[in-house]
């Protein structure tokens, strides 16, 4: 059951905040862990780094228990064959790059010599070489990103934490290191956890979504299914969907927020969730009488933000609802802040699954 | 009427300005006289009797008085002792402020007032403690006595210990401040590196609170070459044993008085240079120990 890779089943408690997970991880799975600050990301890291130990539950790694709250076993950081890349790195400042990796293969028992050569090979590996004699505040943001990845594979883990490796670089060298840093997982054979709050950064990276929020998790699905059927409001609003929980009952569907939409066959019932894609929702000035569209409902325009190529209305109807429109229809329709308009959406533009879908256990 | 009562508005220069803006802003007018005439009152007293050491000093021998063989013998004295006590403050003193910023257990707090309590307490009355501990008929003196034949009071040994009693305060202090002002997400990333407790302490913790440590070691220096109570209580007075420079100096006033301000001129100059050493981390503007 639990074979080589990650399995969690645990509380952790930290101050007067409590995470309660349970999920697997296989060798060779870059699991993304995305959700809202405080939602228990990098506690969750935390715990399993050794860095605080589980109140319930254990953490068994590669078949060994690290931790386990029933009978005390603790396997503590420094013994915990865990690599760590922190959001604000931490990379030694009083130490060379080449220290700086060198620093695990020696803490490990490695001889000095030993340990520059295992650097020198990771040096090589992510292209630092060059940097091997600078001192962290020499390098930008995006090396001391790859430095500090480097340090944590050069201590050979058999697990790899990242926390927000990309978050404290600007959007430019985000792109470029995030190819790179792709690269580096798929190179890397054991169980990853990549925590983020950036939704592509998730999808671009990781293998499965696990999403958490206070504390619990929520979805637990491939990123693309996390996409297109999101389990709650904080994750449709990251990836930029509406997002209806309602009450199936043949091909009508009760929204909890009010109305009701005709959905084309899906075979759920009871408590469902409906997932429509701001560009599937079709504005117009009048009430559209010859439509293909099954859902028409009048709504008022209360916001308007221009995206890219595109303007994005707030739209407050029964439901209430985001709509992609092009700006050049912002200007034929006169849309403004108050306007009245009518929605359409046709039925086979509706994602129905059911309410739970995602959830473990 | 409103002018009136706001008055006229005062005309300043373009150098008042740029005055003004560096102090911060329209906040800093003139300085009130119940304030500025203490102030310079406070400053004079301070200033006064070592201007007063300066004029009267024995410029024209100062050479010959200070290479008075005592002047000498309590110098060298002075520096080895203060040196050694630095070293075993260092060693045992460093610890302890690790013990106290990182661990954390029953009766801290009270452990901590007593690491603190020879800053405050009056030297001599130290003098006298460790006497009544190490001296011939003490506790650990008797012992130390009946197993190794050990007889610390009235020896270099005994003004080591004075020392080190009354100026380990000044290092834990300063150490222990760097270490809890210091960032442990260092001694985190160590802990995930796999490096233990002690070789974080060796390879990460201790570079980074390199700057205090240096800082705590030079006042903790400072601190013992200018002890006098404890050291004569606790050690005496032997010339080229146990006289240090300061007492020297106590001394040296009744029968060789420009002995004893060339000697106080040299130990002026010794704290003028542990200051300038130390200027960036005590004399920056409203700068809190670290």
């Amino acid at each position: 059951m639990t074979g080589q890779g990650l399995s969690v089943d645990a509380t952790v408690r930290r101050g007067g905040f409590s995470l309660a997970v349970a999920f697997e991880v296989p060798p060779g799975q870059v699991l993304g862990v995305l959700g809202p600050n405080g939602a228990g990301k990098t506690t969750l890291l935390r715990a399993l780094a050794g860095l605080t130990p589980v109140a319930e539950g254990r953490i068994t790694l590669g078949g060994q228990v690290v931790d386990d709250a029933a009978d005390g076993t603790f396997l503590d950081a420094a013994h915990r064959p865990a690599g760590y890349v922190f959001q604000d790195y931490r990379l030694f400042p009083h130490l060379t790059v080449a220290d700086n990796v060198a620093f695990s293969p020696r803490a490990r028992g490695l001889g000095k010599a030993a340990a520059r050569a295992a650097a020198r090979d990771w040096l090589d590996r992510l292209g630092l070489a060059a940097l091997a004699g600078r001192k962290p505040a020499e390098l930008s943001g995006g090396q001391a990103q790859r430095v500090a990845l480097a340090r944590a594979l050069a201590g050979d883990p058999a697990l790899l934490l990242l926390d927000e490796p990309l978050a404290a670089l600007d959007a430019r060298t985000r792109l470029d290191v995030q190819a790179e840093l792709r690269q580096h997982l798929a190179g890397f054979a054991g169980p990853c956890l990549l925590v983020t709050h950036d939704p592509l950064e998730a999808l671009v990276l990781a293998d499965r979504l696990l999403v958490l929020e206070d504390g619990q998790i929520v979805q637990d699905s491939t990123p693309g299914r996390v996409a297109r059927q999101p389990a709650t409001e904080y994750v449709a609003k990251l990836v930029g969907l509406n997002l209806y929980p309602g009450r199936a009952d043949g091909a009508a569907v009760t929204l909890q927020a009010g109305g009701s939409f005709t959905v084309a066959g899906h075979g759920c019932h009871g408590d469902v969730l409906v997932a429509v894609r701001p560009s599937a929702v079709v504005v117009s000035t009048g009430q559209p009488h010859a439509t293909s569209a099954r859902n028409n409902w009048p709504a008022e325009v209360t916001g308007l933000t221009m995206l890219a190529d595109r303007v994005r209305l707030d739209l407050y109807g029964t439901p209430p609802a985001l709509a992609d429109v092009t700006p050049a229809a912002v200007s034929e329709l006169s849309l403004a802040p108050g306007s009245r308009v009518w929605l359409s959406v046709k039925a086979t533009d509706l994602e129905v699954y059911p309410r739970d879908h995602g959830r473990p256990g | 009427m409103a002018a009136d009562i706001i008055g006229e508005p005062a005309r300043l220069s373009a150098r008042d300005r740029v005055r003004r803006a560096d102090r911060g802003g329209g906040n800093s007018r003139s300085v009130p006289a119940p304030l500025l005439v203490p102030a310079v009152v406070a400053v004079a007293f301070l200033v006064l009797p070592l201007a007063g050491l300066v004029v009267r000093a024995p410029w024209g021998h100062l050479g010959a008085a200070l290479s008075g063989a005592d002047a000498v013998q309590a110098l060298v004295l002075s520096l080895w002792t203060a040196t050694v006590t630095t070293g075993i403050c260092l060693v045992i003193g460093v610890p302890l402020a690790w013990v106290l910023a990182r661990i954390s257990f029953p009766g801290q707090r009270l452990l901590r007032a007593l690491v603190t309590l020879p800053l405050v307490l009056p030297p001599v009355v130290g003098g006298v403690a460790l006497l009544l501990a190490f001296g011939r008929t003490g506790f650990v003196g008797r012992l130390l006595d009946d197993w190794f034949g050990l007889t610390i009071p009235f020896s270099p040994l005994a003004v080591v210990l004075a020392e080190t009693f009354v100026a380990m305060p000044f290092l834990v202090i300063t150490v222990e401040g760097a270490l809890r002002s210091a960032d442990q997400g260092f001694e985190e990333a160590a802990a995930t590196l796999g490096a233990s407790r002690m070789t974080t302490f060796r390879r990460v913790t201790v570079p980074l609170i390199a700057p205090s440590l240096g800082a705590g070691a030079v006042l903790c220096w400072a601190r013992a070459l200018g002890e006098f109570g404890a050291t004569i209580t606790f050690a005496g007075s032997f010339p080229g044993r146990t006289e240090t420079m300061p007492i020297a100096v106590y001394y040296a006033l009744e029968n060789d008085p420009d002995a004893a301000i060339a000697l106080s001129l040299l130990l002026l100059l010794v704290s003028v240079a542990v200051l300038a050493s130390l200027r960036d981390r005590w004399l920056r503007g409203g700068g809190a120990v670290q």
